[in-house]
């Protein structure tokens, strides 16, 4: 058996199937939008009952990230994940279900050095490379508005 | 008496008799193929513990126990016992052997650990250390995921190259003389990486090293795959089996007619959503004692190869870039 790194990599590419990227775009779209159309109903539902705009929105933000644990909690969330993928990834529910996820899976560690330390496990480089990109952002709006 | 043949196998010329096995699983595999083969199987995954890797010990404790009451053994008739997992620090053969008494040799050897164990504790026994040693591996979908991946409730996609780690262990029981299957030879393999880094593709990471070790067992001993009922790969999966065939048919090595991958076993991957297959320590350990040594029993098979499969990873190893080392260790079975 005399083969190199790269003559393997061609045979390890020829029988790995790849993702099936249409059949996962299709799952995506369709969940991701419904959990939008979702977002833009409660919206208006606020809306209807009287919050201001904003308020509105922060309280659909609220409502969705409350459903998106509570979907976690009760273990539906990685179900309905599995084909959805980025649909329910992107949306505000990805990131409670990252939160989440991680307390409930090291709670067993202790609330401490187990959920507390690990809570931010995965979604502790969104929230680095966010602000980081936000302070960025901000100083390129800043050195802007003194040209 | 153990001697040297070629390279790299050891000829048991005696050979240990495989005295007793146990398989003990979760709910996935009662409900795989081979589910009615288990010795004991629970639909509750955490098996009564209150924390997965209590819950894996507690499958090791009971792979063990199981095994020695099928022979009606005491454990203080096992004088060594050869155990390993894939947790960090073994803790599930730690904490799930901490009861029995026995010296224990902790082994890693990822998925490769069952074929690791039975081999050592062959030796022991071929070589007159030890009358009669246990071999034993697990694993357990929740606390590899854990370990090696993100927590089970976050929500992500598995690529297809992906593999489920089986929940289960096998426990074997060996001694000297004796009526049952009996350990021939013994090849293990070297550490062979080309290169993959895809730690969700571990049937090509492991693929190479389980043609090396394939191949180094046939030129030792002068046999070809025909010779055997059946040559049985630990984890390899759908991606790596087909692999292999392509890496031995290099070699001018048919391997397929005779070859089946407990990885493909265990599963249905048509109905059971595991992707490539099982992997893990628990399946080859699994499939070996519910499923291969029962059929060397039923006089199913007489002539068989087992050789487990290991990726040697670790998600530091991973992080920092480097490639996935594959390691294979074969033991040659004959019934009586």
């Amino acid at each position: 058996m005399h083969i190199s790194d790269m003559e393997y990599d061609k045979m390890v590419k020829k029988y790995s199937p790849n993702s099936p990227i249409f059949k996962n775009c299709l799952g995506a779209f369709f969940i991701g939008g419904a959990i939008c159309t979702l977002g833009q109903g409660l919206i208006n539902l606020y809306s209807y009952l009287g919050a201001s705009k904003l308020d509105a929105a922060t309280l659909t933000s609220v409502t969705l990230v409350f459903l998106s644990a509570l979907l976690t909690g009760l273990g539906l969330y990685d179900d309905i994940a599995k084909v959805a993928g980025a649909g329910t990834l992107v949306p505000i529910t990805g990131f409670a279900n990252a939160v989440v996820s991680p307390a409930l899976e090291f709670k067993a560690e202790g609330y401490v050095l187990g959920l507390g330390a690990k809570l931010f496990v995965i979604s502790g480089p969104v929230i680095v490379y966010g602000a980081c990109a936000a302070v960025l952002y901000g100083a390129i709006v800043f050195v802007m508005g003194l040209v | 008496m153990i001697e040297k043949v070629g390279k790299s196998t050891l000829a048991l010329s005696e050979g240990p008799t495989i005295q007793s096995y146990a398989a003990v699983g979760g709910k996935k595999e009662q409900e795989g193929p081979l589910g009615r083969e288990f010795d004991f199987t629970d639909t509750d995954t955490t098996f009564g513990e209150k924390t997965w890797e209590k819950a894996e010990s507690a499958i090791q404790k009971k792979a063990v126990t199981l095994a020695l009451e099928k022979a009606k053994l005491d454990k203080k008739e096992v004088e060594y016992i050869f155990a390993g997992d894939l947790l960090n620090q073994c803790i599930a053969s730690s904490f799930g052997l901490r009861e029995f008494g026995i010296p224990l040799v902790g082994l890693y050897g990822a998925c490769s650990t069952m074929a690791e164990s039975l081999s050592l504790a062959s030796i022991f026994i071929e070589s007159g250390c030890a009358a009669r040693c246990a071999a034993v591996a697990s694993s357990h979908f929740c606390t590899a995921e854990r370990q090696y991946r993100l927590p089970l409730a976050y929500g992500g996609q598995r690529t297809p190259t992906a593999q489920w780690t089986a929940t289960g262990g096998g426990c074997v029981v060996v001694q000297k003389g004796g009526a049952g299957p009996r350990v021939r030879h013994i090849t293990f393999g070297k550490i062979v990486d080309l290169g993959i880094t895809d730690a969700n593709n571990m049937g090509a990471a492991m693929a190479p090293a389980a043609a090396d070790t394939l191949k180094n067992y046939f030129e030792d001993t002068g046999t070809t795959p025909g010779d055997y009922d059946l040559i049985a790969t630990g984890d390899l999966g759908q991606v790596g089996s087909e692999l292999l065939y392509e890496l031995l048919g290099m070699d001018k090595i048919h391997l397929q007619p005779r070859h089946k991958d407990c990885g493909l076993l265990l599963f249905d991957r048509q109905t059971q959503d595991v992707h490539a297959g099982a992997s893990g320590c628990g399946c080859s350990a699994t499939v070996l004692c519910a499923h291969i040594l029962r059929q060397m029993a039923a006089g199913k098979l007489r002539d068989i190869l087992f050789m487990a499969t290991g990726a040697l990873l670790s998600p530091t190893s991973s992080a920092q870039g480097e490639s996935i080392p594959g390691i294979a260790h074969l033991v040659h079975i004959t019934a009586e």
